[in-house]
């Protein structure tokens, strides 16, 4: 665990050890549900959790990246303790998981200010430090840029779909990306996320705390919101349509082809008998070995494994991808024609 | 394929395997690779895991197979199934091959041989006998087809130890035994990452993705000075050498492109899809993506062709055609339907119309092996 100043939990509340921080300062959850001043950072965290819901970050009482005063920094600090215990009492997966995107963009700001900053050296080593610590990235500090490993910047970067991200997009030399503070920042934030939320996922869940009640079940109806509902068209994606043209021409479909449309229409829910036949103008189609490969797709034969149909990105790299407007942004062309309601 | 072919084609790599055992070590860190084989008219057999050079001589021997596969990734259990195995990391893998490279030599050497009838003709979509679409198609790659090859396998290089910071000598170039070459990349960062990654790796290698914002090109007020300029590094330097040539035709380009932004950045966008066709590195990516293929062992023969994928020491001055070829000088009496002219070890063969000829091993495997002739 690093070692913190004041300023620094209070920007990165999710680093500390919350029942520490609680025993540490004197404190019991109880006295925050009964004692009326303590009972105005319950409220404070209900606020919280709602402005996350909404899609927006919570600001803080920080100025600039001070504490403005010293009271504020416990509150600072207790509101999102006290966030995670209402978001546990609730038992709400979509409003945790709201929270934590929030939270790490929050703390986005913050490690990106203390990496840019020129002034205090400590703040950019903290901040240096908690991107090695929390997630294995390690960064350099290369003339105005920050340089990270080209594997590095791989095992985040495939998490967006972003073209400016692509690794063609960026200033790499000598088996390094070349990054501005914002953009190292903005690279772990996934995982930031994750790691909050898992911190939270993880966190013991309390009994319900008398005074509690009303913030959690308004968090509860809360939720509801979110419930989503969605229909689908039933068409083909352009991919999977062009790969059907293909056979049905009696042109060679490549092996990778072949592997999307089997998969994705076993995914559909399709048979292997179903589907075999759409092999059938293949120029090197052959009835028992097709029966054998879509078996073997569909798990009923070999390890067992059930394929998967490849993401759109996959498909674009082996030229399969033939995307439309209608594609609409989807990562995988099982989302075809999903609309929510 | 006919029995006698496959007793001759086995007789013939046979003798080769035997021959020269000096040519097929086992890679480093064996045990800790999947190997696999396949025998002609016969599935794929894989899953094996071998210890020393001794055991894979003798899985030669015993097997005599058509050809032989070896991971690039290492597993703690190389011989479990796949999701037992145990995945450790893989070396990062690259193939070249001709035939994706569009080059317009290829129609000249491709023969298309007819699944229904059997027929035989130059470069056709049907057969002109039976009018079947069940087309196999055999190219017989030419000097230029391996020419441009080379010249991928240099771009490639180049992007590996340039961008990519890896040390030339831990970059190992093969003679696929066909039409291309095998690259292999050790010890590198990316021995660990994914499938995902190594497919957006692929991608950067391709030129593939690029937007014109990466190049200094925007829709709104583009600045003159964010372009590339040629002794830039990476693909700016490229890009801005291979568009631009010299640097006064650099800045003409460039005050024409900012003088209407809307039409310059669509126009900039077309020259990028037109020059990545020249300046990306024509790989496969399916190959370097998969982190648990197995890839054709060097020092075995190719049953494509009957040549072996072999170690290339002076990729300038490697002619397959001569220091591939290991099979025996005997002759041997074939009937040989190849349209195309070819030529092996200094000779030239064909073209041959249903007819039967007497000619070297060597020669004889090649047409067999390319569905161009059978044993007479």
């Amino acid at each position: 665990m690093l070692a913190l100043g004041q300023d620094e939990i209070a920007k990165y509340p999710f680093l500390a050890d919350a029942g520490q921080y609680l025993k540490d300062k004197g404190f019991t959850l109880e006295q925050f549900g009964t004692d009326p001043d303590l009972k105005q950072l319950v409220d404070k965290a209900f606020n919280r959790i709602q402005i996350a819901a909404d899609g927006k970050i919570y600001k803080s009482d920080l100025i600039g990246d001070q504490v403005s005063k010293e009271a504020a920094l416990p509150r600072e600090v207790f509101s999102f303790l006290l966030a995670i215990v209402l978001l546990k009492l609730s038992g709400m997966h979509t409003l945790i998981k709201r929270f934590a995107l929030a939270e790490a963009r929050r703390a986005e700001k913050y490690l990106e200010k203390d990496l840019a900053n020129i002034s205090d050296e400590s703040k950019k080593e903290l901040a240096i430090r908690v991107i090695d610590d929390l997630f294995s990235v390690q960064v350099k500090k290369f003339n105005d840029y920050f340089v990270i490993s080209v594997s590095d910047y791989l095992k985040h970067s495939i998490n967006f779909h972003e073209r400016e991200w692509k690794l063609i997009n960026r200033h790499v030399e000598s088996g390094k990306v070349f990054l501005t503070p914002h953009e190292t920042v903005r690279l772990i934030r996934k995982e930031l996320g994750t790691y909050i939320n898992s911190k939270i996922i993880n966190a013991k869940t309390p009994v319900m705390i008398p005074g509690f009640e009303n913030s959690v079940n308004k968090l509860v109806s809360l939720s509801k919101k979110f419930v989503t509902f969605t229909v689908t068209t039933g068409e083909h994606p352009p991919c999977v349509k062009h790969a059907i043209e293909i056979l049905e021409k009696g042109e060679n479909l490549p092996h990778s082809g072949r592997f999307m449309l089997a998969t994705f229409l076993l995914s559909k829910g399709q048979s292997v008998e179903q589907i075999a036949p759409l092999f059938k103008n293949a120029p090197d189609y052959n009835e028992r070995v097709t029966l054998y490969q879509l078996n073997h797709l569909a798990g009923t034969s070999g390890s067992g494994t059930q394929y998967s149909c490849p993401s759109c990105e996959k498909l674009k790299t082996q030229n399969l991808c033939f995307a439309t407007s209608d594609c609409d942004n989807i990562i995988n062309p099982l989302q075809f024609g999903k609309k929510r309601k | 394929m006919k029995d006698t072919d496959i007793k001759f084609l086995e007789d013939s790599f046979k003798k080769y395997y035997f021959d020269h055992f000096d040519l097929i070590r086992v890679p480093e860190r064996t045990s800790e690779r999947e190997f696999g084989y396949q025998k002609f008219n016969s599935g794929m057999i894989r899953h094996i895991s071998i210890k020393d050079d001794k055991e894979l001589h003798l899985l030669f021997m015993q097997n005599v197979p058509s050809d032989v596969y070896c991971s690039n990734a290492y597993y703690s259990f190389p011989n479990l199934p796949m999701n037992e195995k145990d995945w450790k990391e893989a070396d990062l893998i690259f193939d070249i091959d001709a035939k994706d490279l569009n080059l317009s030599c290829r129609e000249n050497h491709t023969v298309s041989i007819c699944n229904e009838c059997n027929e035989t003709s130059k470069n056709s979509e049907q057969c002109l006998k039976c009018n079947s679409t069940k087309i196999e198609k055999k190219s017989l790659p030419c000097k230029n087809c391996i020419d441009s090859s080379k010249i991928e396998v240099s771009k490639l290089t180049q992007v590996l130890t340039e961008d990519l910071g890896i040390p030339q000598e831990n970059i190992y170039v093969y003679f696929s035994g066909n039409e291309g070459f095998h690259v292999y990349v050790y010890d590198s960062q990316f021995q660990q990452i994914g499938s995902r990654e190594r497919s957006e790796l692929a991608n950067y290698i391709m030129f593939n993705g690029i937007i014109p914002e990466t190049f200094g090109m925007k829709k709104f007020k583009p600045d003159k000075n964010s372009f590339p300029n040629l002794d830039e590094k990476g693909w700016k330097g490229r890009f801005a050498k291979e568009f631009f040539g010299s640097k006064s035709n650099r800045s003409k380009i460039i005050t024409t492109l900012v003088k209407n932004p809307i039409e310059g950045y669509s126009s900039f966008q077309n020259i990028l899809q037109t020059v990545s066709e020249k300046i990306g590195v024509k790989i496969d990516p399916n190959v370097t993506m998969d982190i648990h293929r197995i890839f054709r062992l060097p020092g075995s023969i190719n049953s494509k062709s009957g040549l072996a994928k072999i170690f290339c020491k002076d990729l300038t001055k490697f002619d397959p055609y001569i220091e591939a070829s290991f099979l025996s000088d005997d002759s041997v009496e074939i009937l040989a339907n190849c349209p195309i002219e070819f030529s092996l070890k200094n000779k030239k063969f064909g073209p041959y119309t249903n007819k039967k000829v007497t000619i070297p091993t060597f020669a004889a495997v090649y047409l067999i092996c390319k569905k161009l002739a059978t044993i007479a």
